[in-house]
């Protein structure tokens, strides 16, 4: 099959214009090493079918972008038949200079003449057929968004896809035409493929083409000392770029009739960007934003409807009955989306995904088991090892969706490069940059999606530091503990507030991702910060179609997940708290007896600087396990304490009337365990500190090992959790029992920054 | 009159003289339009005093004043 690249600057239309060409052919997968989106997919309305494949959006073919490395790789060595440039004309002179480069190689080449409705609208004109005649290359006016001259687009790339073109280059009328021919000349002479380009590259000095013809080099070398400009002298890099732009600015942009001659002229986008981006307002409308994506995510009173109104709860309309449940079916559907309060939009679609869909999907498949007569270890391995595993993963689903579509919304619209742009300072103090505000934030809803989208970032070292840290964002399948253990202390020893300890520990996960992000850019992922030279492109509104097919997108690939790495890992864990060393199987309440009992019990002593571990005793083990079920998802945490509560119970033969260790809140199955262990109040808040830092749950381990793209930086990215956790819980600890240890903690930490700086200090002196 | 692209004031305009600076940022400088004999309006800075918000060759470019401070202008 034929292939056609389509090649073109980030916002040009690029996607929308494969989108329209490809439809559900559309497949999405990354280029191989890096986490970079791959798009395939088929045009068939051409004589024969044509596999279009869409390039990183690029602004030129340097070398310093993993994007910029992967479109030129690609139409040097794969060699399609056509590249299709898309060209926004709205902003025709910087496009174009991208233009001038792939041009350089010999591959055949249509310009696709992008947004002409829009600048058709503004009262523009544009000249294509004079641009054609100046380039060389023919090009083809149309409009993604309104699908106009696809057709005729396809037809002209076609057509030239049957012609053999020869790289041309503008800078043959500057200064550098006969140090570029002679080096051309030379490669042509070693039978080097796209000598234009190649020549171009080397005299511009690009790394890539430097470590790639060593051999030619001292020759380049000996032509380049022939030349000096009066205004760059020896800097060729410069001359390259300004030979470019001239003869764009010369050439090709008096196709381009303005209706206004002013130099600088404020379009629509900029009068809005008056408000959105202003001194005063830019923050409180960035924080209103943000808040509105919290509230129709997560909210439980929409709107605050509920209180507004002093609306009725279901019980007390009386569609519920004594044992809780909805009288009928209908009431069931209700109870999705109102209770004393309307929910926003995103507990809705949660609670239908989880309620209605995936719970009575799987609890028919479960009750099928169940009646089946399978021994009783196979209906639990496969209703409680792998059915609830894989429900309990896609659980996840609604949260992911509605804070992917919001964040795509943001994407697309182009708010999100101006969320850079206001925060960008903050950031740059912890050496990141403001791109890395939004993945943060999105951690307090879910780890999955927040660490899919750092893939905005453009810095490798930004974004492993940027996913390492996402997790200590507190997200909501973490809430549970909190409230469980807080709740439990509170009603136990009778000291402190639920929301306090609550608000704090959030407030310490905050504080673990900013010093740990801080120690890491001065240890081990140093690097400058990433410079922060970005379009700002003009608004416009997302599209429905683009929203979806990116939403499809993320789905399908969560899904796979949920069927391999996440299951295989929940089995594994079924297994250990099922069995004994011996192979016997054991039901839930003889989990004291199991592998992981046992395992935990190794482990015990480990923990005994964070306050759940040898001085726990006898049974001090149940922590370990709960945090060893937390891996498969955190809600697991306080299920798992419940179990383990009615087993210990009976065990060590404790009186706990009036305690209801199944309630849903989960704090009598954390009283049932303090009792049992006699763990105190600081043991207690370092396990939530340890659960709220260690390594997320499998979703997002799966997510960040695909995200951090290489194998030793994920095991790297799973020891710093582990070492993280178990440095601050043991902080936590140790101040907690005996306060004069903050003095020691103070002391070691100061020691460790002024080591850092010191040693940074004495490397900088040395380069 | 000379002077850094950092040091203009909001609605300043001017034309690039020279553009120094590391590598990778002067290259990226290059790419995104800032050469020789380009002109540029300084239209806003960010609520915290920056990045700037800068238009060239027709469009909205940010960049922090580090950044600008590689760009020498030519004061309109």
């Amino acid at each position: 099959m034929i292939k056609f690249a389509l090649a073109g600057n980030p916002n040009c239309g690029k996607t929308t214009l494969f989108n329209s060409l490809t439809g559900s052919t559309a497949h999405v997968g990354n280029w191989p090493g890096v986490t970079v989106d791959k798009r395939e997919g088929i045009y068939k309305k051409c004589e024969e079918p044509v596999s279009v494949i869409d390039l990183p959006g690029i602004y030129s073919l340097s070398p310093y972008t993993p994007e910029e490395v992967i479109a030129r790789k690609y139409i040097l060595d794969e060699k399609p038949d056509c590249v299709i440039n898309i060209v926004d004309a709205t902003n025709l002179e910087r496009n174009l200079y991208l233009t001038t480069q792939i041009m350089e190689i010999d591959v055949p080449m249509v310009i696709a003449l992008n947004m002409i409705d829009a600048l058709e609208k503004a009262g523009d004109k544009i000249d294509a057929k004079e641009l054609e005649k100046r380039l060389n290359i023919p090009v083809v006016k149309i409009s993604a968004l309104k699908e106009q001259g696809l057709d005729e687009l396809m037809k002209r790339a076609y057509e030239a896809s049957k012609i053999e073109r020869k790289g041309e280059t503008v800078l043959g009328e500057s200064a550098l035409k006969h140090l570029i021919g002679d080096v051309r000349i030379a490669l042509s002479g070693q039978n080097v493929e796209n000598p234009l380009f190649h020549a171009v590259k080397l005299v511009e000095g690009d790394e890539l083409e430097v470590s790639a013809h060593k051999e030619t080099l001292p020759m380049i070398d000996e032509f380049k000392k022939t030349f000096k400009d009066d205004v760059f002298g020896t800097d060729f890099e410069a001359l390259i770029a300004d030979g470019r732009y001239k003869y764009i600015s010369g050439k090709f942009s008096p196709v381009l009739k303005r209706k206004s001659e002013a130099k600088f002229v404020e379009s629509r986008s900029d009068k809005a960007d008056k408000v959105i981006t202003h001194r005063v307002w830019g923050i409180p409308i960035f924080l209103l934003v943000l808040f509105a994506i919290f509230h129709l995510t997560f909210s439980e009173n929409f709107l605050y409807l509920g209180s507004i109104f002093n609306l009725p709860t279901l019980e007390d309309a009386g569609l519920i009955n004594a044992e809780g449940e909805a009288i009928n079916y209908g009431v069931r559907w209700l109870a999705c989306i109102y209770d004393g309060a309307v929910y926003s939009p995103g507990v809705i679609f949660n609670n239908i995904w989880n309620d209605m869909i995936v719970g009575e999907l799987f609890g028919f498949i479960q009750g099928g088991v169940e009646n089946s007569g399978m021994s009783e270890w196979a209906t639990g391995l496969i209703n409680n090892g792998i059915i609830d595993g894989v429900s309990s993963v896609l659980s996840f689903l609604p949260w992911i969706l509605t804070l992917f579509l919001f964040f795509s919304i943001l994407e697309d619209s182009g708010y999100m490069a101006r969320i850079a742009f206001i925060l960008d300072k903050m950031f740059r103090k912890f050496g990141l940059s403001g791109r890395a505000f939004m993945p943060m934030i999105m951690g307090f809803g879910c780890s999955v999606p927040a660490i899919i989208n750092t893939r905005t970032l453009a810095d490798e070292k930004e974004r492993t530091a940027t996913i390492r840290v996402i997790p200590f964002f507190s997200c909501g399948a973490k809430l549970p503990i909190l409230t469980a253990i807080a709740g439990g202390i509170v009603a136990y020893f009778g000291v402190g507030n639920a929301d306090i300890i609550t608000y704090g520990m959030y407030l310490l996960g905050i504080l673990t991702a900013v010093l740990s992000v801080l120690i890491m850019r001065g240890t081990t992922l140093k690097g400058e910060t990433p410079p922060f030279i970005m379009e700002l492109p003009a608004y416009h509104a997302p599209q429905f179609k683009n929203l979806m097919l990116h939403l499809w997108d993320k789905t399908k690939h969560f899904v796979k997940k949920a069927f391999t790495i996440i299951i295989a890992s929940t089995i594994v864990i079924w297994v250990l708290t099922h069995f004994s060393f011996n192979w016997k199987y054991l039901a839930d309440e003889q989990i004291n007896q199991s592998i992981m009992a046992g395992i935990s019990q190794l482990f015990q002593p480990i923990f005994t600087p964070l306050g759940f571990g040898s001085q726990l005793g006898e049974y001090g083990w149940v922590f370990v396990v709960g945090a060893i079920a937390g891996l498969i998802a955190k809600e697991n945490v306080i299920a798992t304490f419940a179990t383990l509560g009615a087993c210990l119970v009976a065990v060590a033969g404790l009186d706990i009337t009036g305690l209801d260790i199944n309630s849903e809140d989960g704090i009598d199955a954390v009283r049932a365990m303090i009792q049992v262990t006699g763990i105190g109040v600081p043991g207690l808040i370092a396990y939530i500190a340890f659960n709220m830092t260690t390594i997320p749950c499998f979703a997002a381990v799966a997510t960040a090992k695909a995200e951090l793209g290489s194998k030793s930086r994920y095991k790297l990215t799973l020891l710093f959790w582990l070492l993280t956790s178990y440095i601050v819980s043991s902080l936590v600890y140790t101040v907690g029992s005996w306060p004069w240890c903050a003095v020691l903690w103070a002391a070691a930490l100061a020691g460790v920054i002024a080591f850092i700086v010191v040693r940074n200090k004495n490397v900088k002196i040395k380069e | 009159m000379n002077k850094p692209l950092n040091e203009f004031k909001v609605g300043e305009s001017g034309i690039v003289k020279s553009v120094s600076g590391e590598g990778k940022i002067k290259r990226r400088l290059f790419d995104m339009g800032i050469t020789n004999g380009a002109e540029i309006l300084l239209r806003k800075k960010a609520p915290l005093g920056d990045p700037i918000e800068i238009t060239v060759r027709n469009y909205e470019l940010t960049l922090r004043k580090t950044e600008a401070a590689c760009v020498n202008m030519e004061v309109k």
